[in-house]
């Protein structure tokens, strides 16, 4: 070993050097990657913190009972209900567009369309998915909510079908995107199989595909509804920022995320009962986006299908 | 069953099947077509008509222009100037730290619970709502570390946003790099560093630079983020200058500076009745397109070369 060393001319202080370095450049990398561990710790812990000065002025059985939000007016109410109804309401309109659309879409991608319209079709979709959203509002308010007006001519000028119907088309790329790739994980002897049984690519499509990309599918879904929820800008500048309990998509409402927006454009002095309320906000945002995902993730493991 | 087999034997019966079932298959190609192509049309048309609203106001005054109260003499000049600072800010951090976070998980960590609830965090960042990023920064940087409103906490925490897609970009890159590679640096008596240093980053350039344009060009049209943390939609002033003229030359006064962005202006113009702004509006939303689109064809195209010029 040490003839080896003296005829390649490392010496024993440069192969310390050597591994000194790399100890030290480990560190680094593993502090990096903590990085991502620690921002979610203090995600949690901001929230929370900053809430329980909330839910101290106000009980969790008013935060959920109560139907109205008016956390800045004199006469305050802390029911977070409406903001929950708004942000409801609004996803859901948006999966209504979402959902079958982006289905569709895919099983067009990933079965019949040809490999050049594919090639093209998909870092368009990739492109589409960067449009900031700010830009989708304006669509909504400027454009979409017109043509709204121009068919139900009671509509009022701020309401949450416009916004949602934007937010729809708006994930639609995500959805189409996410479920075209688990579906052309499906095998390709599957595919085959049921050729070879005689079905047509429509059948196989249906019943062979979709239901063996079903956990991809779900997961697709899942990140369609979690964007829809997080949505801010969209319901923000379309739908109004007025709480308002209901589900009906005609009506002007805020939802969890416009309410934040609208109290951050203020000015609202650090510690204010205002400024609690939107980590209390924040904090029932990350429940429901979790609630989604946890439901999500069990349904991926219970149709997850091994080949 | 039986009663199937025996009506097939008909032999009009299976032909009349097989043309309805080849039919059906026609008729989902064209609906499939229709959807995908109605869907893009109406995006399209979306995107001329916000090009042809705000034509109006494009020229060089309203890049020069502070924000005003009379419509057609607002500009963008201090959004613009403050995305580009806070880009800044946020590629110097998230780069670093997401690429350095990627070789760890990839090339160093051991497969334990450890490198688990890394990787899990990692996974549920990537999902939460951009708006509690701003709440975080807030809470955080804006009040415990107190930065106040200022470029840097924006910086930080739109770094914070992309660290995830950043993280996930290099991954995937270093991923695609043969083990061959690795095994044949460490056959030469490589250390993990000088494998990952001279072999799996070269390789993966292309994809590291990917992710950081796909990032950037995400944390530049967030807003709710950064109207959170109290972004002024009204700065009739720039932030210090970065370079001075005494010695050293370089100042970073700047980071401390209030600001607005591109996306907030835009916003700030939506949201007044005046429809006079509504041009305004349209005309950054169309510059914000455009700097998006540019941002993701560049990564598109990077992508395109690297992956054609790379032959194991």
């Amino acid at each position: 070993m040490s003839a080896a060393i003296s005829t390649t001319g490392i010496s024993q202080a440069a192969l310390r050097y050597r591994k000194i370095r790399d100890r030290v450049v480990e560190a680094f990398l593993v502090a990096a990657g903590l990085v991502a561990v620690f921002t979610t710790l203090a995600i949690v812990a901001i929230l929370l913190i900053e809430s329980s000065a909330f839910f101290e002025h106000v009980s969790l059985v008013e935060f959920f009972t109560d139907t109205m939000w008016t956390p800045l007016f004199a006469d305050a109410h802390y029911g977070i209900l409406p903001l929950v109804a708004g942000t409801l309401t609004t996803t859901f309109v948006a999966l209504i567009v979402a959902v079958p659309l982006g289905t569709t879409i895919a099983i067009y991608l990933s079965e019949f369309a040809p490999y050049q319209v594919r090639e093209i079709v998909k870092p368009i979709l990739e492109l589409l998915g960067a449009v900031p959203t700010v830009v989708y509002g304006y669509f909504a308010l400027t454009m979409v909510t017109p043509v709204l007006q121009w068919l139900m001519p009671e509509l009022p000028g701020f309401n949450m079908l416009s916004a949602g119907l934007v937010i729809g088309l708006m994930i639609v790329p995500y959805v189409s995107s996410v479920s075209e790739d688990a579906m052309r994980a499906v095998p390709r002897y599957m595919r085959e199989g049921s050729y070879a049984m005689g079905a047509t690519r429509l059948q196989t499509a249906l019943r062979v595909v979709v239901p063996g990309a079903f956990s991809g599918l779900a997961a697709a879904f899942i990140l369609g509804i979690s964007r829809a929820v997080g949505e801010t800008m969209v319901v923000a500048i379309a739908a109004g920022m007025q709480p308002n309990l209901t589900f009906d998509p005609r009506e002007p409402a805020a939802t969890i995320t416009a309410y934040i927006v609208q109290v951050s454009l203020g000015d609202l002095p650090h510690g204010s009962i205002g400024y609690q309320s939107i980590f209390a906000a924040g904090l029932v945002l990350m429940a429901i986006t979790l609630i989604f995902n946890v439901v999500g993730f069990s349904l991926t493991r219970k149709f997850r299908e091994a080949y | 069953m039986s009663s199937n087999v025996a009506s097939y034997r008909n032999f009009d019966a299976l032909r009349q099947g097989l043309t309805r079932r080849k039919m059906m298959d026609q008729a989902f190609v064209i609906i499939g077509l229709t959807v995908m192509l109605a869907c893009l049309l109406i995006l399209a048309i979306l995107f001329i008509d916000l090009i042809r609203d705000g034509s109006a106001r494009f020229g060089l005054d309203f890049f020069m222009n502070f924000a005003s109260r009379r419509a057609e003499r607002a500009g963008i000049l201090a959004a613009w100037v403050g995305t580009s600072l806070i880009m800044l800010v946020t590629a110097l951090c998230a780069v670093p730290v997401g690429v350095a976070a990627a070789i760890y998980l990839e090339e160093y960590a051991p497969k334990n619970w450890f490198t688990a609830i890394i990787e899990i965090n990692v996974t549920n960042l990537a999902g939460v709502p951009s708006i509690v990023y701003g709440l975080l920064a807030l809470g955080l940087f804006v009040y415990q570390f107190g930065l106040g409103q200022s470029i840097a906490a924006a910086g930080f925490t739109l770094a914070l946003l992309i660290l995830p897609i950043v993280i996930v970009a290099t991954r995937e890159s270093i991923r695609s790099v043969p083990k061959a590679i690795r095994e044949a640096a460490y056959g030469l008596g490589a250390t993990r560093w000088e494998v990952t240093k001279d072999h799996v980053l070269p390789y993966s350039t292309g994809g590291i630079l990917t992710g950081m344009i796909l990032g950037l060009s995400r944390a530049i049209g967030e807003t709710a983020p950064i109207i959170t943390i109290g972004a002024l939609s009204f700065i009739a002033f720039l932030p210090q200058s970065p370079i001075t003229s005494e010695f050293p030359f370089i100042s970073f006064k700047w980071l401390n500076d209030p600001f607005t962005a591109m996306p907030i202006q835009m916003f700030n113009w939506v949201s007044r009745p005046d429809p006079e702004f509504q041009a305004n509006a349209a005309a950054a939303g169309a510059i914000l397109l455009g700097m998006t689109l540019l941002m993701n064809a560049v990564a598109i195209w990077i992508r395109y070369r690297f992956r054609k010029k790379i032959n194991w």
